[in-house]
C-alpha cells in the first residue's frame, strides 16, 4: 500500500507541470448565474433583443418560451420586446441571412440559443466587456479574449469606448514582451463602469436562461425526486435488514 | 412461488416452463452469502440497460435522423417535447452511468477472479458485451449531430482506414460515404436503435444463463457448490430472491438519487458527460481545435494517441481490449480472490486501476509530446499487467525473475529506441523510471520477500 502510496504521489506531482501549459489572454471573469432575478432576466431579455436579436439569431427559442423565467405576460412580451408582426410562438429569427451575414462581417454571427452552454457565463460575461479600440481591425475594435474578432462593439454606446492595457512579462528565455493585461474606459458611455458591467451580467444571465429554459423546474422536480428516492431507499434498507436478519454472514 | 400453486400458474406451467424459470434463476438459484460493495453493478447495469432502451424509444419518436433536421430534432425534444429535456438528459447521463458501472462490474471480475475457470465464457460474453456497448455508446454520440458528434465520428472511422489492404473499403463501408455525411447518420441510427440492442439483449441472456450454470463467483473465491447439505443446498448460499433482490433495491436506491443528481442539476457534468462543443450543430468546413471522445473512451484514446505511428496505434489500442479476452488464459493462478493472491498481486491489481485513470486523464489532455510520452508510459504500465499475470500464475525461480527484469528493461529501452524522432529524448529521458520502477517492484521483490506467494485459500466463505 505504501509503494502505491508513494507512486500515486509521483504521478499526481507530475500533474500540474503537465497541465500548467494554460491556454493565452487574459483571465475570465467570474460571473454567477441567478435564474430566480427576474428583474435581472427582463433586463437582460431587453438588451438581447435590442442589441442582439438583429444580428443574431436564437433559431432553437420561442418567445413563450422564456416566459416563465422572466415572470411577464404574453401581451408585455408582444408589447415591450418583439418587434410588430411577430407571433409569441415564433422561434427567435432575424431577417439576416446567413449569407448576408458572411459577406458583411466576414463570419456569419453564431446563433445564440445554445451559447451559454458553448462558453460559458464567465467567457460570455468577460468578451463583452473587453472590447479594445484597435485601428488596424476593419471594425475598428479587437477583443482580449477574442482576438481579431469580427464582432463590432455594439455596446459601446452604453459601455464607452475601451483601450487595451499592456503588462510586461518576462519569458523562459529573459526577454520582455508586452502583453495585453486588460481594458479600461477610454470615452465615456452612457453608463457608468458599475453599471455597464451589471447590464452585461444581466444580458449573460438572461443568455444562461435561455440555453437551458427548463434548468428552474428541474431543480425543483429533481429535488422532490430524490427526496422520494431517499425514503425509498431507507425503506429497501430496513426492508434488507429484516430479510437478512436469520443469515449468519 | 411453490409446486402447489393456482389453477392458472399451474395452467401456464403445463404450456410454458414458468415456474421451472423463476425457480431456476431467482428463488432457488443460490448465490453466495457473502456478496459485498462490488455485487451490486451488474443489476445495476441492467437497470441502465433497460433505461437506456426506453429513454431512447421515446427519443427516437421525436427524433430525425436526417443530418439538416437532427440537430433541430433534439432541440425540439429540449425545448418543445413536454418533459423532452428530462428524458434527454436520462439518456445521456445514462451511457455514462452505464460505462461507470461496467467499469466496476469488470473490475470486479478482475479482483475476485471471476474470468476463471469453470466462469470462462461468463467472462468472455461480458467482453463481447463490453465491445458491443463502446459501439452503442460511439454511434449514439452521433445522433445529436454536433460539431463533436461530427468530427469524433470523423476521426474514429478514419482509425479503420489505417488497417493495411482493406482498411479503406471498410471505412467507407463503415461511413456509406467518402466522409461522415448524411448516409453515415442513418446507418448509425438503424445500428444504434436496432441492430446493437437486440445484439446486446440477447448477450445479456446469455451471460446471465453462462452465470447461472457455472454459479457466482464471491469475495474469497470459493466455490459454494464444493459445501452441499444433504438436500444439495449450498451451506454458504442463500436463495438469490428473496435476499438479493431485497438487497440489491437498496443498490437501486443509491444509484438512483446519484443519477438524479446529475440528470437534474449538472446534466452535462461539466463537459464530461455532454460536451460543450455538442451544442452547437455540425459544421463540415470547421474542424474544432481539440477533437476528444467522452471519457469512457479516453484511456484507449490515450493509448491510440501514445504510439506515434498511426497502425500500431490502432494496433496497440485493438490490443488493449483483446487482452481482456485472453485473460482467463494469461492468468493461470489456481488463487481466484485477491484476498489470497499476495500483496504484491494486489498492488498490481491497484497500479491497474490506477494506470486506467491516468490513461484516461492523458486522453483528455492536449496532444502534446509530453503528454504523448506519458500517455506512452501508462500504456506500458497497462499492458504490463498482462504479462505480469502470465509471470504471477505459478512460482517461478530466482533466475525467471531476473530474467524476465532484464527482458522488460529491454523492452522499455528498445519502445524508448523507437521513438526517438517522434518524441524529444530529453522527454523520454523524465519518464522512463516509471515502467523500471514497476518491474523492477516485482520482479526484484519476489527475490528478497515472500510477498507474491499466495495465501491459503478457505474452504468456507468468510464474514469480513
Amino acid at each position: 500500500m505504501r509503494v502505491l502510496l508513494a507512486l500515486l504521489v509521483c504521478i499526481t506531482s507530475l500533474v500540474p507541470v503537465l497541465a500548467g501549459a494554460a491556454e493565452g489572454g487574459i483571465k475570465l471573469r467570474h460571473m454567477s448565474v441567478d435564474l430566480s432575478d427576474q428583474a435581472s432576466l427582463q433586463r437582460g431579455a431587453r438588451i438581447f433583443t435590442n442589441y442582439c436579436l438583429s444580428c443574431h439569431a436564437a433559431r432553437q427559442v420561442r418567445y413563450k418560451q422564456v416566459l416563465p423565467g422572466l415572470g411577464i405576460s404574453a401581451k408585455e412580451m408582444r408589447d415591450n420586446l418583439m418587434l410588430p408582426g411577430r407571433k409569441i410562438g415564433d422561434k427567435m429569427t432575424v431577417a439576416m441571412t446567413h449569407k448576408e451575414g458572411k459577406r458583411w462581417f466576414g463570419v456569419a454571427p453564431p446563433d445564440l440559443s445554445n451559447i451559454e452552454r458553448v462558453r460559458g457565463a464567465d467567457w460570455l460575461y468577460t468578451y463583452l466587456t473587453s472590447f479594445y479600440l484597435d485601428p488596424s481591425r476593419p471594425t475598428g475594435v479587437n477583443n482580449a479574449v477574442f482576438p481579431k474578432v469580427a464582432m463590432p462593439d455594439v455596446l459601446w454606446e452604453l459601455q464607452g469606448l475601451q483601450k487595451p492595457v499592456y503588462k510586461t512579462v518576462k519569458d523562459a528565455d529573459g526577454k520582455t514582451h508586452k502583453v495585453l493585461d486588460g481594458v479600461k474606459v477610454a470615452t465615456k458611455g452612457r453608463m457608468t463602469p458599475e453599471q455597464s458591467d451589471r447590464m452585461v451580467r444581466d444580458l449573460v444571465n438572461f443568455l444562461a436562461y435561455m440555453s437551458a429554459p427548463y434548468q428552474q423546474k428541474s431543480h425543483l422536480v429533481g429535488l422532490w425526486i430524490i427526496l422520494g428516492l431517499i425514503l425509498f431507499t431507507i425503506s429497501a434498507y430496513f426492508l434488507k435488514r429484516e430479510y437478512w436478519k436469520d443469515v449468519d454472514h | 412461488m411453490n409446486n402447489n400453486s393456482s389453477g392458472f400458474l399451474s395452467w401456464i406451467d403445463r404450456r410454458f416452463p414458468l415456474t421451472d424459470l423463476w425457480n431456476e434463476h431467482m428463488a432457488r438459484y443460490f448465490a453466495p452469502k457473502n456478496f459485498n460493495f462490488w455485487y451490486y453493478f451488474g443489476s445495476l447495469a441492467l437497470l441502465v440497460l433497460v433505461m437506456q432502451i426506453v429513454t431512447g424509444i421515446w427519443l427516437a419518436m421525436n427524433y430525425t435522423p436526417n443530418s439538416k433536421l437532427a440537430f433541430d430534432s433534439v432541440e425540439y425534444i429540449m425545448r418543445d417535447v413536454p418533459w423532452g429535456w428530462v428524458i434527454r438528459f436520462m439518456h445521456s447521463t445514462g451511457a455514462s452511468a452505464f460505462f461507470i458501472l461496467i467499469y466496476l462490474h469488470m473490475y470486479r471480475g478482475l479482483i475476485y477472479g471471476s474470468y476463471k475457470r469453470p466462469r470462462e465464457l461468463v467472462w468472455l460474453i461480458g467482453a463481447c458485451i463490453f465491445v458491443l456497448l463502446m459501439a452503442e455508446a460511439f454511434m449514439g454520440y452521433l445522433l445529436p449531430w454536433g460539431q463533436m458528434s461530427y468530427w469524433g465520428a470523423e476521426v474514429i472511422t478514419s482509425l479503420f482506414g489505417a488497417i493495411p489492404w482493406v482498411g479503406g473499403g471498410l471505412e467507407t463501408w463503415l461511413r456509406g460515404d467518402f466522409s461522415v455525411s448524411n448516409a453515415t447518420l442513418n446507418r448509425f441510427f438503424a445500428w444504434h436503435a436496432v441492430l446493437i440492442p437486440i445484439l446486446l439483449l440477447a448477450l445479456v441472456v446469455v451471460h446471465i444463463i453462462a452465470l447461472h450454470r457455472v454459479g457466482s463467483n464471491n469475495p474469497d473465491g470459493v466455490e459454494i457448490h464444493d459445501n452441499e447439505d444433504e438436500d444439495g443446498i449450498p451451506v454458504d448460499g442463500v436463495p438469490f430472491h428473496p435476499y438479493y433482490t431485497v438487497k440489491d433495491l437498496v443498490g437501486v436506491g443509491v444509484f438512483l438519487i446519484l443519477f438524479s443528481l446529475v440528470v437534474f442539476f449538472v446534466p452535462t457534468l461539466d463537459g464530461w458527460f455532454l460536451e460543450p462543443d455538442n451544442f452547437v450543430k455540425a459544421n463540415t468546413l470547421k474542424t474544432p481545435p481539440e477533437i476528444k471522445p467522452l471519457w469512457y473512451f479516453m484511456p484507449f484514446y490515450a493509448i491510440l494517441r501514445s504510439v506515434p505511428n498511426k497502425l500500431t496505434g490502432v494496433l496497440s489500442m485493438a490490443a488493449s481490449i483483446v487482452a481482456l479476452f485472453v485473460l482467463p488464459w494469461l492468468d493461470r493462478s489456481p488463487v481466484k480472490s485477491h484476498r489470497y493472491r499476495g500483496a504484491l498481486y494486489q498492488l498490481g491489481l491497484g497500479v491497474f486501476a490506477l494506470t486506467f485513470f491516468v490513461l484516461g486523464f492523458m486522453g483528455s489532455q492536449a496532444p502534446t509530446p509530453a503528454h504523448a510520452d506519458l500517455g506512452f508510459r501508462f500504456t506500458e504500465l497497462y499492458f504490463s499487467f498482462f504479462v505480469l499475470m502470465v509471470i504471477y500464475s505459478r512460482p517461478r525461480s530466482k533466475g525467471f525473475y531476473v530474467g524476465a527484469l532484464i527482458v522488460a528493461a529491454a523492452l522499455i529501452f528498445g519502445l524508448d529506441w523507437l521513438r526517438v524522432g517522434d518524441i524529444p529524448v530529453d522527454i523520454m529521458l523524465r519518464t522512463w523510471w516509471i515502467p523500471a520502477v514497476y518491474w523492477a517492484v516485482f520482479t526484484i521483490l519476489p527475490l528478497f520477500t515472500r510477498l507474491h506467494i499466495p495465501g491459503d485459500v478457505p474452504t468456507r466463505v468468510t464474514s469480513r
